[in-house]
């Protein structure tokens, strides 16, 4: 080993950082950076999720905040119609998420390249338009979830503590989730689809399928973010699946670095961060935000993952 | 029968405007191959740069001309500044590029004119209704949109078969190494291409502002229904573009007129109408579902290289 490997290590001090927040935030009794990394952590899984798709997967899918409110409203619709059983309403969110994600993948992936962008935006405005209509459940408003998602004295997630803990597992259960399919025979082949597809499908692998099946794991996974972002904020309301929230998750995968483990992660909490804080300067805070991701784009290639690595090798 | 016909105008009045507004981006995409999300936010510039301009000089004529050169002259200048160093990268950059830029123009926006919409009143003569069928009136303004979208679309075509820089526009893009070595300033073809996208959509937008309001944010819905028909006609292709537009603008508008009348003859009313809204808004979705599923690269893909 030469030297310390620096991306290894900012991963691992941001790591026990999210680890250590709850610690921090009872000692200095500053609860509201607790509610705001809530809200990091959540969105850091779905960006994962969506990183699972975009970074190894090269599908560009430009919906993938649809998820997020499919997830909520399972919960939300669940807890309105007097289901408040969490055993029930996240194993719905996530298969209402899978079902949709299989559905449009299907249709989709039929498609390649600036169309796959396009229709998969569409299919979340699509979804988006749906939502607005449900009248029953609050249409344009939104649905306020009065209770949380009741997990029979296992954990509570009215207790912020908790529901944090809750929140990080999760993230941290889906990298590793991650981890395992992107270096398993699957994974590979997924990878493969992404630089060459036409020799893969020569060597006789169902192309297709494989990405389908990559795409619905992906939704699933951000089915649970939109379930425990609907319990954080109590409320679901259509505005989650609106197509600048597929962009946000798509700014957080880049900036972090597409196609690294941590990457995503490391992006939310950049981009979350940097929104908080250029908010409290001014009102005007995209003003400084739209610029700064277009020279993002324009010269920060790898995200900060990337440059973390180049960092590196000095 | 009335409402028909007024239905049927006013799905082929939105669906032209559609058109304004899928033809530059259709144009920038088939000739640079640049994704502009940005395009709505022109599209929304030229609402405001027209409702102010009109304010200013106290006639609506003058301040929409006013605006459409300010479009343009803004399409240039974001070409020159951002765009420009976009071409050639990946399609994802140009969407996270172009996605910055909309937080930006929403922000400038709320800046210079502050967070509630602003009004563009039409003058005198084009509020009056015009017979055009015995017994059967029609707003003169939607006339007028129709009219002037028409010529613009007759002129698009005209401009890009017919002339020199229509010519150069087509062989840029066929084969953009090659017009560059036969001594084209490809740099600035692009720039005028990208201005005149540009002007399409703030044409779009101004036409629009007095029927709705002008607002932050009013070009992001239409960016998508714009999206949705690049796809259907085949992205490129502005013949494809054309039609799918007058497609869409018709299904949307019939749909959202007729459907919950159709739907309350099959089922009870309460089901109805909470079903009509959603399913009306689901209608070109499902169409270009359709299409793709049908037809994966629309329906008049250009001939690409």
């Amino acid at each position: 080993m030469k030297g310390l490997n620096v991306s290894k290590a900012v991963t691992a001090l941001m790591l026990a950082g999210l680890v250590l927040l709850p610690l921090y935030s009872s000692l200095s009794g500053n609860i509201f950076i607790l509610t705001l990394f809530t809200r990091i952590v959540i969105l850091a899984l779905a960006a994962a999720s969506l990183n699972l798709i975009m970074g190894y997967g090269g599908m560009m899918s430009f919906g993938h905040a649809a998820y997020l409110g499919i997830g909520g409203y399972a919960v939300g619709i669940l807890a309105q119609e007097g289901v408040g059983s969490g055993f029930v309403q996240f194993p719905v969110a996530l298969a209402a998420s899978a079902l949709f994600a299989l559905v449009i993948g299907a249709l989709s992936l039929r498609t390649r390249g600036v169309y796959f962008i396009m229709i998969t935006l569409a299919f979340a405005q699509m979804a988006y338009y749906v939502a607005s209509g449900l009248a029953r459940y609050g249409g344009d408003d939104g649905l306020t979830v009065y209770k949380r998602s009741d997990f029979s004295g296992l954990i509570n997630l009215s207790d912020r503590v908790q529901f944090y803990y809750l929140c990080l597992a999760g993230l941290l259960g889906v990298i590793f989730l991650i981890w395992r399919v992107v270096n398993s025979r699957f994974g590979l082949v997924v990878q493969g689809l992404r630089s060459n597809e036409q020799r893969l499908q020569a060597i006789g692998f169902p192309a297709k399928r494989y990405q389908l099946v990559c795409f619905v794991i992906a939704g699933t996974m951000c089915g649970l973010a939109g379930a425990l972002l609907a319990n954080n904020t109590d409320f679901v309301s259509p505005a989650v699946m609106y197509w600048t929230r597929s962009g946000d998750l798509m700014v957080m995968v880049i900036l972090g670095g597409m196609g690294t483990l941590f990457g995503p992660v490391m992006g939310a909490v950049v981009y979350l961060l940097l929104e908080e804080f250029l908010s409290q300067i001014t009102e005007y805070w995209a003003l400084i935000m739209g610029p700064l991701l277009l020279l993002i784009v324009l010269f920060g290639r790898g995200g900060i993952m990337g440059l973390l690595g180049r960092l590196n090798r000095g | 029968m009335l409402l028909v016909v007024e239905q049927f105008l006013n799905g082929l009045q939105f669906g032209l405007l559609l058109f304004l507004l899928a033809a530059g981006l259709t144009l920038v995409f088939g000739i640079m191959d640049l994704v502009n999300l940005a395009h709505g936010s022109l599209y929304m510039m030229g609402a405001y740069f027209a409702a102010t301009f009109a304010a200013w000089t106290g006639s609506f004529v003058l301040g929409a001309l006013m605006a459409l050169g300010a479009t343009l002259l803004l399409g240039i200048a974001l070409e020159v500044t951002a765009l420009r160093h976009l071409y050639g990268r990946d399609h994802l950059d140009h969407v996270l590029a172009t996605f910055g830029l909309i937080l930006f123009f929403n922000e400038a926006v709320r800046l210079i004119w502050g967070p509630a919409g602003l009004a563009l009143p039409l003058p005198a003569w084009l509020t009056v209704p015009v017979p055009i069928l015995p017994g059967i009136h029609y707003p003169a303004y939607r006339l007028a949109i129709i009219v002037v979208a028409l010529l613009v679309a007759l002129l698009l075509y005209l401009g890009v078969m017919r002339t020199r820089i229509g010519m150069l526009i087509r062989a840029g893009a066929s084969n953009r190494e090659m017009i560059g070595a036969l001594g084209i300033n490809i740099k600035l073809l692009y720039t005028l291409v990208f201005g005149l996208g540009a002007a399409l959509a703030g044409l779009a937008g101004m036409m629009q502002a007095p029927i709705l309001t002008v607002q932050i944010g009013m070009g992001e819905n239409i960016l998508i229904l714009a999206f949705v028909i690049i796809v259907i006609g085949g992205i490129g292709s502005i013949r494809g573009a054309f039609l799918a537009a007058i497609f869409v603008g018709m299904i949307d508008t019939l749909g959202r007129a007729f459907l919950p009348n159709l739907l309350r003859q099959v089922l009870n009313g309460a089901a109805a109408s909470t079903a009509a809204p959603a399913l009306s808004s689901m209608l070109i979705y499902l169409l270009m579902a359709i299409v793709l599923v049908v037809r994966p690269e629309g329906l008049f893909p250009a001939s690409r290289r």
